[in-house]
């Protein structure tokens, strides 16, 4: 297990090492404004343009400025994100300032409606595969399909329209200036998100969880764990589910690990400052640091999740054994 | 004579499907006694697994329609609650299945998955359950037990496997042991083993034992009596002896005179039994071996033989008349000289 | 063990004809490794350890052996699904151990395989009429229109309604599947058929069926065939001659009857007595030998005699030291043994009838 995962370590560097490598490439190669000229504003000179440019690093040759970012994506103090290289390109902020304000935002988001589409989606997934057939059953598949059918921000206006504007039960979306993230989600301002976020994966995992069981249910060893004498509900739950969940775990984590890069369309239908909503504005203006910035942090929490997921199935599975 | 240990009566066990009603059990009956060990033969859709599996009330009212009675020490297993049944399956009568690959739960180490059954039926401490599993597989020669208690399935080979599972099934003393397929996944010399250690372990366990298989040479050596079956019903009852020195239905002929046998002289064109087995839905009418029967009559496509006994308690399904069997068999089926 | 590069006599004795296929000192080794970023060859699970073995053209050459002997990896050598690590394979005079590209296709031609599972080894999406007659169009040797009568043809000869030409896999029973698969292993009428557990997975009375079809195509199409099997009773009832491994190598070899007679390995003898025979009172009779324990892992074959660890004839140090080398007994018969089985001690663990 060591072996794999200094391997394992070894590939995720190489993997943003060329993450960053085509983002900036993309950037050299797209055709759009200089940041310079943009910077500066209408009127100018040659000679305030030429400053910019210094200042900016675009005077130098390519792979210089590409080095000047790749330095600053490496996680050490001072290093990282340095506000020499990193800023915005149209506003001037440092992105580090900007990624970990709002970090906190898209993680809440993320989380948040994790857990909610885990309470909701794993229960009847469950009650569909034990009731197959039923009334029970059927609803789920018809719930499911719906949720799986309708896109985030149909839900998410939908929510805001009947929960907010009509029944004045959830407050208005939106973190107002002042407020911490943790008094936004205590006052209710995620729960709107967190639901229209959810619904999809939600649909997807109780689809998911009720075909594994199905399947697990049919296997030899569930015949002998009631050739065994024990309970109906014990063997559901020690012996097929045990089964049936590990895939779901895997996909879980990876799930997870591409929310925490930003859920961008519910973050700008709810009005949350996170990542997501950042990252947008960003590629709309051609903003290069800030992209590359919060690129390499959504490759990392993805390419970290893939690792988590891999290590974790290992301790799931007995059978898996990496070298 | 005593009471049976086991009793059906007339079973049936048909399934409902989109296809039509199949039979798989058709009008089964069985005598166990104690401490007998029964070989049950048949092939694919002859309905011995689902006879049994019914018996452990593994496949119950809801998945089929089942009539008939299981009497076991006096209950009809058929008339219990779910729960009764529970105490009942695992702790008194106990089964082991084909595939020891597959039987055991992967995810969980073999020691727990016999704690496991143990703890169910009996109030006993962790510790308690795991010193007794232990030496259940101690008991069927598994080398090192404490360290193989805490290892997964996939790490025992096919044989210790199906020891593994003997020790589950043997670990609460079940009264009846029903061993479906045993040995069909497994070499010949584990296969050897295995049933050499069944046959100990029976009379250690003071335990009667039904073997299912499709075998013939696995009941010769490991069976007192024989019972026959064919398309969801017995065609042939009796002893060892009775079955392969004087058997009287034409499918146990066809059988005999079909496999391959070390201790004839190789090399004689082997005898298969014509045709297919037949569809459970449509049943033939009559006797359900007619189409294949080299002995069939008029009879025989109308009505449905039943299992008479002919000797002592000897019995077949058959019209023939018992003096063309006998004739029949010794001049046709039987090998020796 | 070294590769034996000269001419070695064949096991058999029989010099005057050319075996139709011919192995000499066959290796199959697949390796394994560890390591981080490049991977380290460690070890090798040594499936098949020096095999030799001639196989005359109409014969019936029995391949018999439990879980980790290496007969089926042996077959797929033969069959060149895999390629030997050591040790030269000839088919019919010509050297096909490391044949590619075209040769390697047109090989084929003469050498199919039947598969255990029948419904594991046809596809479920293909028509019946599709996978006999693929060979044909793989290989062009039959033109398109022409296909159709020929497959047909050959569903008639293995007993099945040509009328079914458009059937799948899932509406035939698992006898009818398996005579499919002989029917297209015969398509391109090869000289060499390898049955690998043909009838294994059958029900008792259909496996009579196969068996007997088996025979009739061998006589008909003078066909050469290596059966690989681990029920005993089948494997001499069609063999010629058998040879019996453990552990990646050939034990014992012999005619069908010799064997079965007059086994002298002794795990060959542990097989026989194992065999359950369908007659009580002989059941009763016979003695056992009981094998101890499970069979050790190939990648790390035990010293001397492999058999050793487990042999109930085994003398020490001898066995443990020295490999034992196979050498003829009687005609026709070898085996590789320092102690091998006394006549008397068969007589107890085979019973014979009459």
């Amino acid at each position: 297990m060591g072996r794999y995962l200094i391997r394992r370590t070894l590939f995720l560097i190489l993997v943003l090492f060329i993450v960053s490598l085509v983002t900036f490439i993309i950037f050299v190669k797209l055709p759009s404004s200089d940041p310079a000229r943009r910077a500066v504003g209408k009127q100018t000179t040659p000679q305030q343009i030429a400053n910019a440019r210094r200042a900016f690093g675009l005077d130098k040759p390519v792979w210089v400025q590409y080095a000047r970012f790749a330095k600053g994506l490496i996680p050490w103090p001072g290093l990282f994100l340095n506000e020499d290289v990193y800023f915005s390109y149209s506003n001037f902020v440092p992105v580090k300032e900007e990624v970990f304000s709002r970090l906190p935002v898209s993680m809440t988001l993320a989380f948040g409606a994790a857990v909610v589409w885990v309470l909701i989606g794993i229960p009847i997934g469950i009650i569909s595969a034990v009731k197959r057939g039923s009334l029970a059953d059927r609803a789920v598949m018809v719930f499911a399909l719906f949720g799986v059918s309708a896109p985030v921000f149909w839900l998410a206006y939908l929510f805001l329209f009947v929960f907010w504007f009509k029944l004045h039960w959830a407050p208005q979306s939106g973190i107002p200036i002042g407020m911490s993230v943790w008094q936004a989600a205590l006052t209710g301002r995620f729960v709107l998100p967190w639901l229209a976020l959810s619904m999809t994966f939600a649909a997807f995992y109780a689809r998911m969880i009720r075909g594994n069981l199905i399947e697990t249910m049919g296997e030899d060893y569930i015949r002998t764990a009631r050739a065994k004498g024990l309970s109906e509900r014990r063997v559901i739950y020690k012996h097929g589910l045990r089964s049936a969940l590990t895939p779901v775990v895997t996909m879980f984590g990876l799930d997870l690990g591409t929310l925490l890069g930003g859920a961008f369309i519910t973050e700008t239908v709810f009005n949350l400052p996170g990542i997501g909503q950042y990252a947008v504005r960003a590629i709309f203006n051609n903003d290069f640091p800030s992209v590359m910035g919060v690129t390499i942090f959504g490759a990392f929490f993805i390419a970290l999740a893939n690792l988590l997921v891999d290590v974790t199935y290992a301790f799931l599975d007995p059978r898996v054994r990496y070298t | 004579m005593p009471e049976p240990l086991l009793e059906v009566r007339n079973l049936t066990v048909h399934f409902p499907t989109d296809d039509g009603l199949v039979k798989a059990v058709d009008g089964v009956s069985i005598s166990l006694q104690q401490g007998e060990t029964l070989g049950v033969v048949g092939e694919s859709g002859s309905g011995k697994s689902v006879t049994f599996l019914t018996v452990m009330g593994l496949i119950r009212t809801g998945q089929a329609v089942i009539e008939g009675e299981v009497i076991f020490q006096g209950q009809d297993l058929l008339k219990l609650p779910p729960d009764e049944m529970r105490t009942v399956r695992g702790d008194k009568i106990s089964m082991i299945f084909q595939d020891p690959m597959t039987s055991l739960h992967p995810f969980y180490k073999v020691g727990y998955q016999i704690v496991e059954a143990i703890r169910t039926h009996h109030k006993v401490s962790k510790q308690e359950a795991h010193d007794q599993a232990v030496e259940m597989l101690r008991r069927v020669n598994i080398p090192r037990p404490e360290e193989r208690a805490d290892q997964y399935p996939h790490e025992f080979s096919g044989g210790m496997r199906q020891r593994a599972m003997i020790a589950m099934a043997l670990s609460l003393n079940p009264d009846l042991l029903i061993a479906d397929e045993p040995t069909t996944a497994l070499d010949v010399t584990v296969q050897a083993q295995i049933l050499e250690l069944i046959d100990r372990l029976k009379q250690e366990f003071n335990a009667s034992v039904v073997i299912i298989t499709h075998d013939l040479g696995v009941v010769a050596e490991h069976c007192e009596n024989i019972q026959v079956m064919y398309a969801g019903k017995a065609v042939e009852f009796g002893g060892a002896r009775d079955i392969y020195y004087n058997a009287n239905h034409p499918y146990t002929w066809g059988l005999l005179r079909s496999i391959a046998r070390l201790d004839q002289a190789p090399g004689e064109r082997l005898n298969p039994i014509k045709g297919l087995p037949p569809s459970l839905i449509h049943v033939p009418p009559g006797c359900a071996f007619h189409p294949r029967c080299p002995y069939a009559f008029d009879r025989c496509k109308t009505d449905v033989p039943e299992l008479l006994p002919t000797d002592g308690h000897h019995a077949s399904a058959c019209h023939l008349s018992l003096a063309d069997k006998e004739r029949i068999f010794h001049e046709e089926v039987m090998v020796r000289s | 063990m070294s590769v034996e590069v000269t001419e070695r006599p064949a096991p058999q004795g029989q010099t005057e004809r050319r075996p139709l296929i011919r192995l000499r000192g066959v290796k199959k080794y697949f390796p394994i490794t560890r390591g981080i970023l490049f991977q380290r060859h460690i070890g090798d699970v040594h499936a098949v350890d020096g095999v030799d073995l001639d196989v005359f053209e109409g014969e019936t050459v029995g391949l018999v052996g439990e879980t980790g002997c290496g007969k089926s990896t042996l077959a797929r050598v033969i069959m060149r699904l895999f390629e030997a690590t050591d040790g030269t394979i000839e088919f019919d005079g010509q050297d096909i151990t490391h044949l590619k590209g075209r040769p390697l296709r047109e090989l084929r031609r003469n050498m199919q395989m039947i598969f255990q599972d029948p419904f594991a080894s046809l596809n479920p999406r293909k028509t019946v009429g599709s996978i006999i007659g693929e060979p044909y169009r793989l290989h062009g040797t039959v033109p398109r229109n022409r296909i159709k009568p020929e497959v047909q043809q050959l569903m008639e000869l293995v007993g099945l309604n040509p009328e079914h030409y458009n059937r799948y896999p899932h509406e035939f029973s698992g006898g009818q599947r398996q005579r499919i698969g002989v029917a297209r292993s015969l398509a391109l009428r090869p000289r060499l058929i390898v049955c690998d557990e043909p009838v294994s997975a059958l029900d008792v009375s259909i496996q009579a069926q196969i068996l007997n079809l088996l025979e009739d195509l061998q006589e008909e199409f003078n066909l050469t065939y290596l059966f690989i099997a681990h029920d005993l009773s089948v494997v001499r009832h069609v063999s010629d001659r058998v040879a019996v491994m453990y552990l990646g190598k050939i034990v014992e070899m012999a005619s069908g009857d010799t064997l079965y007679r007059s086994p002298k390995h002794p795990y060959t003898g542990a097989l026989l007595s194992a065999v359950p025979i369908p007659d009580p009172d002989l059941a009763a009779q016979r003695q056992r030998i009981i094998l101890e324990g499970d069979v050790p892992s190939p990648i790390d074959p035990p010293s001397g005699c492999r058999f050793h660890p487990r042999c109930p004839n085994a003398q020490f140090p001898r066995c443990k030291e020295e490999e034992p080398l196979l050498r003829e007994f009687d005609p026709g018969q070898v085996a590789a043994c320092h102690f091998p089985l006394e006549q008397a001690v068969v007589g107890e663990i085979i019973p014979t009838s009459g």
